[in-house]
């Protein structure tokens, strides 16, 4: 008796799932992880004005998301870098945000900036200790991004000339790195400029802050495009879609959540 | 010279002691870690509504539904599938090479990674059988991973059991299965519920296999079709792309809870079936 | 019942483990399948000897992280297999049974905690306890050692305990009444008689602590070194698997399977390995 109320307890919610409808129009995003929250932000408010669309966010990297557009996977690929692979050209691209990518280390740490060439050589290994930039005298452990990030990749190409040094430390994730940046006075790492907090400290590039002003002037270095990728035709759901997202509602949402708007 | 048995007892109850109670300190140092950090941010509210602003505030009600739905598919599909392969190799076939070899490949997969697990999944079912990211494709796959875990230690529990038990019960003019039934499983049913128990945790607290299969979508799902996000994996995207680290740990130490919870209710439902049975 | 018979009842469940064997064998053929021609065309030697990955110019070196795994692994069990039959042994014998009854299903829960947490808790307590007190960036062998130790520490307590919970009594009282002390028959007689169980939950946390992945890439630092102390930091197969997998294409996401057929083959050895140990030490049951 008891056994039989435990069957029917466990396999009917499962049946009263199998049935239930799907919406009348469906896409998905996927790539840039930096991006995905946002994208998800934008489509729950899009959602509550177009009820009958269905937008569901992944992520994967931004390498992912233009995999996914090419295949198909996903009806729209989002990808943050600062310029489009090859096999991304056969993409329509769309910019709909900017972001800016700080270089941080640990608030403990006693530098202030660096210029680019220095940057450089701390990323490549050829300076290995903070005392070589006018810091302390300790190793330098360096963090980076795994290879298929689109912030690496931007950082990287802006900055040029770069071949991340053997002992470099690799976190996949932006939350990670702030994390191991914090705890460990001797490293330095990047993230995406609204992932700052005041667990980190953000150095000037150039001789640049890195705050919304300076980038949206022009001045800051590190600033890359955040592309949403279309494959062939734009249906017209999609192209509404992308439109709310530069429209001012989408961009004054962009910008209180810690992007850059698009212009 | 011999140290008396006595010393030698004394010595083992100390170090056994200490390595044990070394054990539930760490237990309870990464609960109460967790538990600290999380239980300020647990309410009603942050159980049943729905998250907004990525996450950054509102509840995460759709992945509580998540973190059920797909465990429980997973273990539906793999505990009969485990039971009824071990019943079968120990009961009903002899010991040869063949179930040595079988014993061997399940304990081989049982260390798979959970990546490769979730590209399997991603490929055949997400892909090629169009089941697209969703808890189906989740809850299989996951199933998949728990398996051998199910087949190995419902094994050892059925092997444990005496040889006596069932002799006596032929004995009595038992057919095979009448023993199986009503001598042996019931007294392997403690191992069994252990490997079963491990296989909820495992798939409560899979994120690689889960991304990959049932995806990350934020919203309540409301068909086996749907894609969801579990608990594990809010905590997963929360804390790596820095959202809000406080949801992420009231997710982490809502899942706690309800994990105690399932164990607890597992062991004391085990406890009534047994305590019916002598 | 009857309406089946056992004929019956034994043709379902040769259905039932028949579909479940060729669910697993679906699995291990699908990765051989997509790794092995890799490791043929570029060479064995190459892949598994050299040192050099580098995945932009085609070099699939994976030496390091082969080494990497093995040191990570077999730390993890130095702690967590220990610990985990020593605690299983002091519940079961040296304490009364409910507080056996209550801490065994709180251990379970350790095994309901995301690795992902794990990982986290890594990064944020371990590595700079490990940095402070010990030197090197913190996040290191030692680092991902001590955090898969513990994770694997619910199915060794837990296995064994039913392992060791299931030895007739009589086999206690016999001991006893030859006049052994408690201990003596713990570790002559039921442990000796829980050997299997007991041996099954090793190799069930071995594999889990091979295959491990997500707390891994948090705290072993993922640099692409051969370790020469416990304090540097590595990258495991694993990692290495979940850190490129996602946008690898071409010969680059072969190299990864690759390297999913090389762990399989490493677990096989292990298992192969810790299985004749238990064949030389005792009698077969």
């Amino acid at each position: 008796m008891f056994r039989k109320c435990a069957i029917l307890v466990v396999f009917t919610p499962m049946f009263l799932l199998l049935g239930c409808g799907k919406a009348k129009v469906s896409f998905t995003l996927a790539g840039s992880t930096a991006f995905q929250p946002f994208a998800e932000k934008l489509a729950e408010q899009y959602m509550t004005t177009h009820k009958d669309v269905n937008i569901t966010v992944q992520g994967g990297g931004s390498a992912v998301g233009i995999q996914s557009a090419l295949s198909g996977a996903a009806q729209i690929g989002m990808a943050d870098l600062v310029t489009l692979p090859e096999e991304a050209k056969a993409l329509t691209a769309t910019v709909v945000a900017r972001d800016g990518i700080a270089v941080i280390v640990n608030p403990d740490n006693q530098v202030v900036g660096f210029t680019a060439p220095q940057i450089r050589d701390i990323f490549n290994g050829k300076v290995k200790n903070w005392k070589g930039v006018g810091g302390a005298n300790a190793p330098i452990t360096v963090v980076s991004r795994e290879a298929g990030s689109g912030t690496r990749s931007s950082f990287e190409q802006i900055v040029r000339d770069i071949t991340l040094t053997k002992d470099a430390l690799i976190q996949n994730s932006n939350g990670t790195i702030r994390e191991t940046v914090a705890n460990d006075p001797n490293a330095i790492g990047y993230l995406s400029h609204g992932m700052l907090n005041d667990k980190i400290k953000a150095l000037k590039v150039d001789g640049q802050d890195c705050t919304t002003e300076s980038i949206l002037a022009g001045k800051y270095l590190l600033v890359r495009p955040i592309f949403l990728l279309v494959k062939g035709e734009v249906t017209p759901e999609i192209k509404d879609f992308i439109d709310y997202i530069l429209s001012t509602e989408g961009q004054q949402t962009i910008k209180t959540s810690g992007l850059l708007p698009a212009k | 010279m011999r140290i008396p048995p006595r010393l030698t007892q004394a010595g083992a109850f100390i170090i056994l002691g200490s390595a044990t109670l070394l054990t539930l300190a760490v237990l309870a140092f990464i609960i109460g870690f967790v538990l600290q950090k999380g239980l300020p941010v647990l309410s009603l509210r942050f159980l049943f509504t729905n998250p907004q602003d990525m996450g950054r505030s509102g509840g995460i009600f759709p992945m509580l539904v998540g973190s059920v739905l797909l465990p429980l598919l997973a273990v539906t599909l793999a505990t009969p599938l485990g039971v009824g392969t071990s019943v079968f190799l120990s009961e009903y076939t002899r010991e040869s090479r063949v179930t040595r070899l079988i014993r061997f490949g399940t304990d081989c997969l049982a260390g798979i990674p959970s990546i490769i697990f979730g590209l399997f999944g991603f490929i055949f079912f997400v892909t090629t059988l169009r089941l697209g990211w969703s808890i189906l494709s989740g809850g299989l796959t996951l199933a998949f991973m728990i398996l051998p875990t199910i087949i190995r230690t419902s094994e050892e529990a059925i092997r444990a059991v005496p040889k006596s038990f069932r002799e006596v019960s032929f004995s009595l003019g038992a057919t095979r299965w009448q023993t199986v039934r009503k001598v042996v499983l019931p007294n392997a049913l403690p191992g069994i519920v252990t490997g079963v128990m491990l296989g909820v945790a495992r798939s409560i607290e899979e994120t690689a296999v889960v991304i990959f299969t049932a995806g990350s979508s934020l919203r309540l799902p409301t068909s086996l079709l749907d894609s969801t996000r579990t608990m594990a994996v809010h905590f997963y995207i929360l804390a790596r792309e820095g959202i809000s680290t406080e949801n992420a740990y009231g997710t982490a130490a809502t899942l706690v809870i309800l994990v105690l919870t399932v164990n607890l209710l597992a062991y004391w439902l085990m406890h009534r079936v047994m305590a019916k049975r002598s | 019942m009857k309406l089946i018979g056992e004929k019956g009842v034994r043709r379902i469940l040769l259905g039932i483990a028949f579909s479940a064997l060729s669910a697993l064998l679906l699995i291990a053929l699908f990765i051989m399948s997509e790794g092995l021609p890799f490791m043929f065309r570029y060479g064995l030697k190459g892949f598994l000897f050299s040192s050099e990955w580098q995945p932009e110019i085609g070099r699939f070196g994976i030496f390091p992280m082969i080494v990497a795994s093995l040191w990570v692994t077999l730390g993890a069990m130095v702690i967590g297999a220990p610990l985990g039959v020593a605690g299983a042994v002091f519940l079961t014998e040296f304490v009364p049974r409910p507080v056996m009854r209550i801490v065994k299903p709180t251990t379970e829960l350790l095994a309901g905690i995301p690795s992902v947490v794990y990982g986290f808790i890594g990064v944020i307590v371990l590595a700079p306890l490990i940095r402070e007190h010990f030197g090197g960036p913190g996040l290191s062998v030692l680092a991902s050692s001590v955090v898969l130790g513990i994770m694997i520490l619910p199915t060794i307590i837990s296995i064994s305990i039913d392992s060791i919970l299931a030895v007739p009594q009589t086999y206690r009282e016999g001991s006893l009444a030859l006049g052994a002390t408690t201990w003596q028959t713990v570790h002559m007689v039921t442990v000796k008689a829980a050997r299997s169980g007991i041996i099954a939950s090793i190799i069930l946390a071995m594999g889990r602590a091979l295959g491990e992945t997500m707390a891994v890439i948090m705290v072993a630092g993922n640099a692409v070194k051969i370790p020469h102390s416990p304090l540097d930091s590595v990258r495991t197969l694993t990692a290495n698997i979940a850190l490129e997998m996602s946008y690898a294409t071409g010969l680059h996401r072969e190299a990864l399977f690759a390297t999913g057929v090389v762990l399989f083959m490493m677990i096989m050895v292990l298992n192969i390995v810790a299985g004749l140990a238990i064949r030389k030490r005792g009698s077969k049951r």
